[in-house]
């Protein structure tokens, strides 16, 4: 089987985000990126299928600067075998044209699963995938928390999260893009022998300028700013009991939330 | 024609209160493009989609096909195509809820529109949308401009309060038998939640437990206040972490980003990336042994104390309020 996994490097959860003194983005000095969380689920699942359908080879691609080789790396040091680097050029893109593009870079390798996150944790769009899905022209099980590999190995049934919840079970046969939900696995680490074998498997490097054709954005984000900070409130004093008269009071009669 | 399609959500034969919320901005924002609010909803069974008239729609356009009883995206992304095909509306409107975060891409895509997801507010500026979201999980605000003649969107729920424009007012009610197309992801099973709680997404209060809770069966406490005041229990992330919690019930920034009136932090201390997936609550309660815990910084109302202490206590002193 051939087996993508999509991959977006990201600023750390513990990163303190600053706005450009005019807006239009945010700075990127000083920021440690890291993988999506929700994409190295997506790796892992990637290399736990090709351990079960061998021969099959698991390719992790990244669209972005040269930084995001990194990202590359660290999946091919998990298992990944090799890598795709897009650069991204300098072009302006949405979801849309970041979608166009990756679909492009995919379309002719005939993959049979694409896995990719929920969701990248920067800009929390979740559109990507199901984009890449759409002009692919192949179906797409999002928020996947099981997977499992058909015995023809052409097919799996996956469940899915769908909030309160719920699950719903799905069978798929291939090609298809899954993206991952927390749950579905847990990602291993980099082991030292892998980390060296990394250094040594194939990276392509694709232009998005190439693979962009007419697609032009459909949406500019602007005015960037941070959220209004939140003024400290009260802190209750008193008793044990008298703090939950008193809060419950305060719901009531003054936010009137309950 | 300069009008605004909204895709509506119904439950157990319900229009979904988040519909109502959406319908009541659309409707706003329709009479700034000279247009109007259409709703449409897909499946059959629901008893009250007349009623979107009340917020503002003229019509709702119900669809049927017995491929369309459940979710699925090959069919719902078919026949939004069709229908936005169709009514050409200059804006499509969709709920941030797992059908929407599913279908809305796809259809942006088809469409060869722009799409904003889960945005906070939505406005018209110069004769187009313009939608302000969060990212980085609400470390920073944006505002998302459109350069595609068809605009989409996705509204966070709780984000636009629904109000009753038209008292008694109907929607003009259409409906529609659509071709679902081909179904390449077969549902086999649909296991319904056992609880019929709120999704944490949609949840109007949360009660929310962290890594001292100390173990699973000590949020019975949290369940046992959220069944008074109907509210759904989430969790920090080093709480799912210590095993006290499930995944789906966590909070944050690698979780689910919640946007309840109220939100009640138990025993959490308000690290950076829980603070992202809960900061836009419009009400924050902490309860925290630490007076120094940053989630007080974020509170609105805080109480330092033993959590195993006050949560009790809470829970009948709401008891005697809401039933006395």
């Amino acid at each position: 089987m051939k087996i993508a996994v999509l991959l977006k490097q990201v600023p750390d959860t513990e990163t303190k985000i600053r706005v450009k003194g005019d807006a239009s983005g945010i700075e990127s000095d000083g920021i440690k990126y890291i993988i999506s969380p929700y994409d190295e689920f997506a790796i892992e699942e990637a290399i736990k299928t090709k351990e079960k359908s061998a021969p099959s080879e698991v390719i992790a691609v990244s669209l972005g600067p040269v930084r995001v080789v990194d990202a590359i790396r660290t999946a091919l040091a998990m298992g990944a075998d090799k890598g795709i680097h897009i650069d991204d050029c300098g072009l302006a893109m949405d979801s849309f044209v970041t979608a166009k593009v990756l679909a492009n870079a995919l379309k002719n390798e005939n993959f049979d699963l694409i896995f990719t996150g929920k969701q990248a944790i920067d800009d929390d769009a979740s559109q990507v995938s199901q984009m890449v899905a759409e002009f692919l022209n192949v179906p797409q099980l999002m928020l996947a928390e099981k997977f499992e590999l058909g015995a023809d190995k052409k097919s799996a049934t996956i469940e899915r999260s769908v909030g309160g919840g719920t699950k719903e079970v799905y069978t798929v046969e291939f090609p298809a893009v899954i993206g991952a939900e927390k749950g579905l696995n847990t990602p291993r680490y980099a082991s030292l022998p892998g980390i060296m074998k990394a250094k040594t498997k194939p990276v392509t490097t694709l232009k998005a300028s190439d693979l962009v054709g007419e697609t032009k954005p459909k949406t500019t984000n602007v005015n960037f700013r941070l959220p209004p900070e939140r003024a400290a409130g009260k802190v209750l004093q008193g008793e044990p009991e008298q703090l939950a008269q008193q809060l419950v009071k305060l719901l009531r009669e003054e936010a009137k939330v309950i | 024609m300069a009008n605004i399609l909204v895709i509506g959500e119904h439950a157990e034969g319900k229009v979904k209160k988040v519909t109502f919320e959406l319908v009541t901005k659309a409707s706003e924002l329709a009479a700034k493009l000279g247009g109007q609010a259409e709703v449409v909803f897909i499946g059959s069974g629901i008893s009250n989609t007349a009623e979107v008239g009340q917020y503002g729609a003229k019509k709702a356009y119900v669809l049927n096909n017995a491929n369309l009883e459940k979710y699925n995206t090959d069919a719902y992304t078919k026949v939004l195509f069709d229908l936005v095909n169709e009514l050409k509306p200059q804006v499509v409107l969709g709920t941030a809820s797992p059908v929407g975060k599913d279908v809305l891409p796809r259809l942006a895509a088809r469409l060869d529109s722009g799409l904003a997801s889960d945005c906070t507010n939505l406005d018209i500026q110069d004769g187009k949308l313009v939608a302000t979201r969060p990212v980085y999980s609400g470390k920073a605000i944006i505002d998302v401009k459109f350069e595609s003649a068809l605009q989409v969107a996705s509204a966070r729920p709780n984000s636009f309060v629904p109000s009753v424009v038209a008292a008694g007012a109907a929607a003009e009610v259409v409906n529609k038998d659509m071709d679902a197309g081909t179904l390449r992801a077969v549902l086999k099973e649909l296991v319904k939640a056992q609880s019929q709680k709120a999704d944490l997404t949609e949840a109007g209060i949360i009660v929310s437990g962290g890594r001292a809770m100390k173990a699973a069966e000590n949020f019975k406490i949290l369940a046992e206040l959220a069944d008074v005041i109907g509210a759904t229990v989430g969790a920090s992330r080093a709480a799912v972490d210590s095993g006290y919690a499930t995944h789906d019930m966590q909070v944050g920034q690698t979780g689910k980003v919640v946007n309840p009136n109220l939100y009640i932090a138990c025993g959490i201390s308000g690290a950076i990336q829980h603070l992202a997936g809960m900061r836009t609550s419009k009400v924050i309660v902490a309860i925290n042994k630490d007076p120094e815990a940053p989630i007080f910084t974020k509170a609105d109302y805080g109480i330092v104390g033993d959590l195993f202490q006050i949560v009790p206590l809470l829970t009948q002193e709401f008891k005697k309020a809401l039933q006395g």
